[in-house]
């Protein structure tokens, strides 16, 4: 039974950090309505950054915030430059784009930062805390503590404020939008940034546990991708409830269904996604699209 | 995604009728000229050139296969690799352990691959855009985690090791340039094909269901057939090619045909351009040699060069290769006729 | 009377299509224009190049100012709203969104609540229905969603394309009641395309037919509406 309880708990942390990116994907899918495949190194990128800033002596904290901005500015950047002049290009031209940001990002990261892995540190306590027979780790606690916080800002600042508003307006029926005198461009640039954002929260989050290194995001982008399907994309507590889900799935599977081993535990991922897509594509929490014919 | 489709017919719809077949001319042209160069190229390229460009053709197959799908039939797969695996691992299997000829291996994986498109193209229904994306996304990643899985088949991790086959009746050729003709060849006849398939009501219907499904329905179009049909042939085309592939390098490993392969074959076909046979071919170039370039430019970091020249690429060519020559044929058809 | 908005010489295409040869209308401040003219003539193309959303060439002046080859959401923010052919209902969000929606390009951001009263109080419905969301509204509560949003913006110049396109007679009876009243009581300058003429004439001040893209009748609406040939061909009798 403590067994089943602690991989749970440790399920629901890993679970929290798929969550986070999960959000990030379903944030600039809800804002642009296309899946930015560069997301997870992006996040890379921007925790690389801190890992920088760290080096060079600069408190965690003040690390984490410069990082937060600067991955919120290089998500507008990004959006200006590289994606608006194929903005009104065919989806498919836009996915390439960002599959060369992907590309981009993994591979100057290793070129700047070697592909030998870095520790980063984490700003929670090292000591275990203890409930029963159930060991959580200060920074699990924490990462999901974290992930929530930001979880709920971005709902409040969706729901209820007025650029939130003008946010999905844009992604949902840009011509419409225009015609409220909306700048659809920059909304656009905006779900980028924010997604950018995100992306580094996730990266810093994850770091400590995984290690650094330039394909830290690949294995965890999948996991993401699947939270993100299982609640919704177009859900974004959906998608950290998602994360949460796929987290203990992932653990419990792992450790009770005995063939899996730790080899296919990305099948796990897999599975889910698809049994996701067939049973009920919009996800757990997802609204289905409105057409009206 | 609620993005709408935009095609290129507009563009061309507006240019004449006698510029139209004035294209459809010099297109052909374009094609038998084509060809007549390929078959001199044996004589004149080394083996391992030779091999890139049997590689070239190979990819072809398969760019062909997943255009048929999502540039005519508007059903994104990021899974073509999945398929592909079948069909290099049905060649191997059936060639290590059963020691059948090689040619007879193709239309084995052909029709093994068209039954389980099909199959997967059923439930696919359910799927659009972004979801069917995912799902076939899901797909190419579990193929190379099944493939080490059942190691007693496939060779697990190791692979299977092939031998290159020599040239048959004892042709003056070199094993090398024996497998560029018959892949030439192959890509020959699934190109007439395709071509027969995609222009008369068949391709109009596929087409009709990329561009609107309901009214396409609503017509008497049995949609759910057809795109179970396109995805099987689709499928059907791209394991031929991965057949290929086995017997051309020799070797399949479960590594090989990872995610990543899925993603270059998406790179390939807009690149190439959708909705376009030529673009297969466009695309496959790019493909096999661009990565290449990529390496002789940067030595320390290859795909962010690579990266960039998609990119800048996307810029200058949205429509790819093909989508570029035909808008610019129907500009230049416009002012001259 | 001076003109609010004066086009001359707008010609305008898709891609490779051109759709407007040249055409020359105004709308006079406080007053209800209308363009008539079959399907296809080139009406909603009118509208749409006044507000940027296709590709013109010639003269559009608003209050003055040249604005053609500015962007919609700038030409918006100047004050012309426009209540789009389909609706251009926001299907996913609440009826309430929709209309915060129309009151963001305005100028002085305060006194929403005010608007929002005004706005009810045209249309009733609207209020019943203001948690709902928006795609599951009827064919004519979204028209109302549409000018409601429209008026949202505190306009100058009001575009409404094609109000009555499938609507029963007596929620367009009532649409046109309303349009009337927003320009008698707020002095909103109305220019409304519509196909069906009967109904145009008998609320607009000046009435311009287009026939493929190209003005072939203008004048005062009372006027046009006793000339014989519009009689037969867009009146039935």
């Amino acid at each position: 039974m403590d067994i089943f309880l602690q991989q749970v708990v440790s399920g629901i942390a890993t679970g929290g950090i798929y969550g986070s990116l999960a959000l990030a994907l379903v944030m600039i899918y809800q804002a642009t309505d296309v899946v930015n495949y560069a997301q997870g190194e992006m996040a890379m990128f921007s925790t690389y950054l801190a890992w920088s800033m760290i080096n060079a002596g600069l408190p965690y904290w003040v690390t984490f915030f410069a990082t937060l901005a600067a991955a919120f500015v290089g998500g507008i950047l990004l959006e200006r430059i590289v994606i608006r002049p194929v903005e009104n290009a065919p989806i498919l031209t836009i996915v390439i784009v960002c599959i060369g940001l992907l590309v981009i990002f993994n591979s100057v990261a290793g070129w700047i930062y070697t592909y030998t892995q870095k520790p980063f540190p984490s700003p929670f306590p090292n000591r275990p805390i203890k409930i029963g027979n159930v060991i959580f780790g200060a920074h699990d606690v924490g990462a999901i503590t974290v992930t929530l916080i930001v979880l709920l800002l971005l709902y409040v600042f969706f729901r209820y404020t007025t650029l939130g508003l003008a946010m999905r307006a844009a992604a949902q029926n840009p011509v419409s939008s225009r015609l409220c005198g909306i700048r659809v461009g920059w909304m656009l640039a905006l779900g980028w940034g924010l997604a950018g954002l995100v992306g580094a929260v996730a990266g810093m989050m994850v770091a400590p546990v995984v290690f650094l290194d330039p394909n830290m995001m690949g294995g965890i982008l999948i996991y993401a991708f699947a939270s993100a399907t299982l609640g919704g994309f177009t859900s974004p507590g959906g998608a950290v409830v998602g994360g949460v889900i796929v987290g203990v799935a992932e653990n419990l599977v792992g450790t009770y269904v005995r063939f899996i081993g730790t080899e296919l535990k990305l099948t796990v991922a897999l599975a889910i996604i698809l049994i996701v897509l067939m049973v009920k594509p919009s996800g757990l929490f997802g609204r289905p699209a409105v057409h009206r014919v | 995604m609620t993005r709408p489709q935009t095609t290129d017919a507009p563009a061309l719809a507006a240019s004449s009728p006698a510029a139209r077949a004035a294209f459809g001319f010099w297109r052909i042209v374009g094609f038998v000229v084509l060809f007549a160069v390929a078959l001199a190229l044996p004589f004149l390229l080394s083996n391992f050139r030779l091999f890139q460009f049997t590689l070239v053709f190979v990819y072809a197959i398969a760019l062909l296969g997943l255009n048929i799908l999502t540039g005519y039939n508007g059903q994104i797969s990021l899974g073509h690799a999945a398929f592909y695996a079948v069909g290099a691992y049905t060649t191997a299997i059936m060639i290590d352990k059963w020691d059948v000829h090689y040619a007879l291996t193709i239309p084995v994986a052909g029709v093994l691959c068209l039954v389980a498109g099909f199959l997967f193209g059923i439930p696919a229904l359910r799927l659009e855009g972004l979801y069917l994306a995912l799902a076939t996304f899901a797909l190419s990643l579990a193929v190379p985690q099944i493939l080490k899985y059942f190691e007693h088949w496939t060779g697990g991790s190791q692979g299977i090791v092939l031998s290159k086959p020599a040239p048959p009746l004892g042709l003056p050729l070199t094993p090398d340039q024996w497998l560029y003709v018959f892949s030439l060849a192959i890509l020959v006849i699934l190109f007439v094909l395709a071509t027969n398939l995609l222009a008369g009501r068949t391709g109009r219907a596929i087409v009709a269901i990329r561009d609107n499904p309901i009214a396409a329905q609503a017509m008497g179009i049995h949609t759910a057939l057809y795109k179970s049909l396109v995805f099987g042939v689709s499928a059907a085309y791209t394991g031929v090619a991965g057949a290929l592939s086995a017997i051309t390098i020799a070797f399949v490993a479960p590594d090989a045909f990872n995610v990543f392969l899925s993603i270059t074959f998406l790179v390939g076909i807009v690149v190439g351009g959708l909705a376009s046979i030529s673009g297969a071919i466009f695309g496959a170039f790019f493909i096999q040699f661009v990565p290449n370039w990529a390496q002789d430019i940067s030595k320390a970091a290859p795909w962010a060069i690579y990266g960039i020249f998609l990119i800048v690429f996307m810029y200058v060519m949205p429509r790819g290769i093909a989508g570029t020559i035909r808008l610019a044929w129907a500009r230049l058809g416009r002012r001259l006729l | 009377m001076r003109a609010l908005l004066e086009a001359k010489g707008v010609h305008a295409q898709y891609g490779w299509t051109k759709v407007l040869h040249g055409v020359d209308f105004a709308v006079e401040e406080g007053g209800i224009t209308t363009i008539l003219g079959a399907n296809g003539a080139g009406k909603t193309t009118t509208l749409r190049a006044v507000c940027g959303m296709v590709k013109t060439a010639g003269e559009i002046r608003f209050d003055g100012r040249r604005i053609e080859g500015q962007a919609t959401e700038d030409i918006v923010r100047l004050g012309i709203a426009h209540a789009p052919e389909g609706r251009g209902t926001f299907v996913n969000l609440t009826v309430e969104e929709n209309l915060r929606l129309g009151a963001y390009g305005r100028r002085e951001r305060g006194r929403r609540a005010e608007d929002f009263g005004r706005v009810y109080q045209y249309f009733p419905v609207l209020r019943e229905r203001r948690a709902q969301v928006a795609g599951t509204l009827s064919g004519g509560e979204q028209q109302m969603l549409a000018v409601a949003r429209a008026l949202m913006l505190r306009p100058r110049l009001l575009l409404l394309d094609e109000p009555s396109l499938g609507l029963a007679p007596l929620v367009v009876r009532e649409i046109f009641r309303i349009v009337r009243a927003i320009n008698r009581d707020e002095g909103v300058s109305v220019l409304l395309v519509e196909q069906n003429a009967a109904l145009a004439l008998d609320v607009a001040d000046h009435a311009y037919l287009l026939e493929t893209g190209r003005v072939v009748m203008s004048g005062l609406a009372g006027e046009l509406r006793k000339n014989e040939s519009i009689r037969r061909s867009y009146l039935g009798y």
